[in-house]
């Protein structure tokens, strides 16, 4: 085996209050495309900006290509030769593409930029990896998937012998994702040792030649991808049986309880369509990246207006101005992006899961602080979020237990309805599991969901009927019935529900 | 399924032409037409001086301009500008008498890109508002005119008046003055920073996004720093041709002038928000604002007020426009 460019030992991070990495090895060799595992708060994250440079480490040390090294900060993890692409891609988009890839070290000559040569050399760097684009137009004229690989061609450029790709492809279609991995295997066989972050497993499968897992801050192992079961690393992931995962394998029966919400020729800024909801009903919305089921969401949570058909939650005609008109009527909104129209990351557990409870009691009548610890201490024991401490920064938290805060503070209000917008996004498989088991319990109870969701199985495993939506127009609606598998869902999106 | 290397369409017309040019070219035409349209309308008014005196009476505005355009590049904003121009003739004009004319020149420079500096690094190192920090400098250098002096104080030194009173004749009938020489200069000098140096494409990067430019490894303090410095001496400079244009130091001079400085960069189409923009389109801004003085004089029985008017509707305008065309192009994006 060749000798490892990269080998971390020992590695050690504490935070106030939470052991973040333990005592981790990890290695990496050149000219592999090495998969780091496991869930969210399992300690991805703060190795990798700990190998950046963002985080200094407690105790352990970092060896590059033989010698032992120390980062300050991101900037001499890069002049070092690891370079790191996040899933937010970090270019300027108001920049060329040219410029993207030299800006900071452009050729000169008596210190006048020398554009045509920066285009020129960019325009040949990009034709290696495939990408014949017109480098002088701005990054933002072009989707987030050849953003990812501008800023792959500037960490190349860099003379990266590391290259860590942070959920590169969690925001990319499959075409997208297909071009993403072209690229990665001929970076691995110009020798470069690629670390590779992501949450949906079969791309591991595809791409990683190895696997590094971790849980809970501590090393798990270190697996030949090829000789690792997916069954197996699931287990190692979260370290439970996969019982839980498995009985929601069975199909929902269907619910003949009564209608809660019955939208007609409902129209917005999707076409008018008809949808009703009833009690204790997950109805799942499936469709692509923009087919109009965010926009449904918002038309039914007042957040947009309709602008033709009738609306009728509870047997009750409603005309939803606003937010707060629908929460009034028993509507709850868990957004998809939870960083920018769900969270207060400066707040805390405690807050964040009070604040829509306290929206609706109106800010002159506060929550008792009593009934603020009994609700929170309830809901923190309830979707298992962690650390459980309810005075702890939002901020502070991984991404599926922020989820789960922002689910919380919904149920918090006991909605008739509770919209889930990719509610499993980014987050991992334990979490992920705990999520769509509580939509289960919470149906069971007698609450309506609507799930929307990009992952069909998902939308599959939860609804008792899925929506499909193709273009902003409701093209199908189908019961979720034995004949019902993802490969139709897939034909009913692709066809626009012409069968 | 769409193909990845293909870019996405542009809306039909604008496919030439890139997005960013498009206020630049608006103001342009706006120039054009309110020339055209003031030429029809009185006479006398469409000749060549008509432009050239525009840039006469407006030199010093065009200098703080450009210092101005590198600050909003950068997505921050310098308030402290008039304040910094009034204080430089309120040095100049106390201190010309007792010294030689060009140390003074150097002096008030250097006091400008001093403030300047300081402003920079205060909002970069403490991560305040430049808001904040430029309307303390703002009343800062305001107040320090008035330590010096409460009234008017003329200035007789034979270099200053030199220079405000020759004409360079360019044509018969045409002239210019050696500050609309030095204005011009200072575009062209910025005009190549921001196009052909490392520290004008730093600008762009840090007003597009600060965060990726720093961990693209770009020195974002130091752009920061030299912005604020470079609109500390463009104010400077400024004072010094308005004390050339005015032959006086006042403490009330150039007050609100940070803000029509700000209003030309709008209006020359750089965003506030920073990243975007041109310097050619804040000369043109200068010029708008210019020309809706001279139209309205020539109106004679409008009151100066009205300039308000107008620059106030215009910025709304343009604010609109820059809105209109970032949201289309947000939208391309998805």
């Amino acid at each position: 085996m060749a000798e490892a460019i990269l080998r971390m030992t020992g590695i050690g991070k504490e935070f106030p209050g939470v052991k973040a990495l333990d005592g981790v090895d990890f290695r990496l060799l050149p000219g592999e495309v090495h998969a780091l595992m496991g869930e969210n708060g399992a300690g991805k994250s703060t190795l990798i900006k700990v190998l950046t440079g963002v985080y200094s480490i407690d105790s352990g040390e970092i060896e590059l290509a033989g010698g032992r090294v120390a980062f300050a900060g991101p900037l001499e993890a890069q002049k070092a030769g690891i370079s790191t692409v996040y899933q937010e891609v970090n270019l300027c988009r108001n920049l060329s593409v040219a410029e993207n890839v030299f800006i900071g070290r452009e050729p000169r000559k008596f210190g006048r930029i020398r554009w045509r040569e920066m285009r020129r050399r960019t325009a040949e760097l990009l034709r290696q990896l495939d990408l014949p684009i017109d480098v002088s137009k701005p990054l933002s004229h072009y989707s987030l998937a050849i953003q990812q690989m501008v800023a792959i061609a500037r960490a190349i450029d860099i003379d990266a012998r590391v290259l860590i790709l942070d959920e590169p492809t969690s925001s990319l279609d499959a075409g997208e994702v297909a071009q993403l991995f072209r690229v990665m295997r001929r970076l691995k066989e110009q020798g470069i040792a690629i670390l590779f972050v992501s949450h949906f497993l079969d791309q591991i499968y595809e791409i990683a030649d190895r696997m590094t897992i971790l849980r809970n801050g501590r090393l798990v192992g270190e697996y030949v991808t090829a000789e690792l079961p997916q069954v197996e690393l699931v287990g190692k992931m979260i370290g439970r049986e996969l019982a839980e995962l498995e009985r929601l394998d069975e199909r929902p029966p269907a619910r003949t309880s009564d209608t809660l919400v019955e939208a007609t020729e409902l129209g917005g800024k999707v076409a008018p369509f008809s949808l009703t909801i009833r009690e204790g009903e997950v109805v799942g919305l499936a469709g692509l990246l923009g087919s109009g089921r965010t926009e449904i969401a918002r038309l039914l949570f007042g957040a947009d207006h309709a602008g033709t058909g009738t609306l009728r939650i509870g047997g009750d005609q409603v005309n939803l101005r606003t937010p707060r008109a629908a929460m009034a009527r028993g509507v709850a909104f868990c957004s998809e992006n939870r960083r920018e129209e769900g969270l207060v990351p400066e707040l805390t557990v405690r807050e964040n899961l009070i604040l829509a409870l306290q929206a609706r009691r109106g800010w002159s009548r506060p929550v008792p602080r009593k009934k603020q610890d009994e609700l929170v201490a309830k809901y923190i024991k309830a979707l298992n979020i962690r650390p459980d401490n309810p005075e702890m920064l939002i901020r502070n938290l991984s991404g599926g237990n922020q989820q789960k805060v922002l689910l919380a503070r919904w149920l918090i209000l006991e909605p008739r309805l509770l919209i889930l917008d990719e509610p499993t996004r980014g987050i991992d498989v334990g979490a992920k599991a705990e999520i769509q088991k509580l939509v289960v319990e919470l149906s069971d109870g007698g609450m309506a969901v609507l799930f929307i969701s990009a992952e069909l199985d998902e939308v599959l495993r939860l609804s008792h009927k899925v929506a499909v939506l193709r273009d902003r127009r409701l093209v199908a609606e189908l019961p979720n019935d034995d004949t019902l598998t993802t490969d139709v869902l897939m034909e009913t999106i692709a066809s626009g529900g012409a069968r | 399924m769409k193909t990845v290397a293909l870019p996405r369409r542009l809306p039909a017309g604008l496919n030439r032409m890139p997005r960013n040019y498009l206020p630049v070219l608006v103001t342009g035409a706006l120039f054009i037409a309110m020339f055209t349209a003031g030429g029809i309308r009185y006479e006398g008014f469409a000749t060549g001086q008509i432009i050239l005196n525009v840039f006469i009476d407006n030199a010093f505005l065009l200098v703080v301009a450009v210092g101005m355009t590198f600050v909003i590049l950068t997505g921050g904003i310098d308030l402290s500008v008039g304040s910094v121009v009034a204080l430089t003739t309120m040095i100049a004009a106390s201190l010309l008498p007792s010294t030689p004319s060009f140390l003074v020149i150097l002096l008030v420079l250097a006091i400008g890109g001093v403030l300047g500096a300081a402003m920079g690094a205060i909002i970069h190192y403490f991560e305040i508002q430049p808001f904040i920090v430029t309307l303390a400098g703002m009343f800062l250098a305001r107040g320090l005119c008035y330590t010096i002096g409460t009234d008017s104080i003329p200035i007789s030194d034979p270099t200053f008046t030199a220079i405000a009173q020759t004409r360079i004749d360019l044509a018969p009938e045409l002239w210019i003055s050696p500050t609309v020489l030095i204005a011009l200069a200072v575009v062209l000098v910025a005009t190549y920073t921001l196009h052909y140096t490392r520290l004008g494409r730093n600008v762009y990067a840090v007003g597009g996004n600060e965060q990726s430019a720093l961990l693209m490894g770009l020195p974002v303090a130091r752009t920061k720093i030299a912005v604020y410095t470079i609109s500390g001496l463009c104010s400077a400079l400024g004072g010094l041709l308005l004390s050339f244009y005015m032959l006086s130091g006042y403490g009330l001079h150039a007050v609100g002038m940070e803000l029509d400085a700000i209003a030309a960069v709008v209006i020359g189409g750089t965003l506030l928000t920073g990243g975007s923009g041109y310097l050619l389109g804040t000369v043109l801004g200068v010029l708008v604002l210019g020309l809706i003085q001279t139209v309205i004089s020539f109106e004679g029985t409008l009151s100066s007020w009205w300039t308000k008017i107008v620059i106030g509707l215009l910025l709304l305008v343009f604010i609109l426009l820059q809105r209109l065309i970032v949201t289309t192009g947000v939208s391309r994006e998805r």
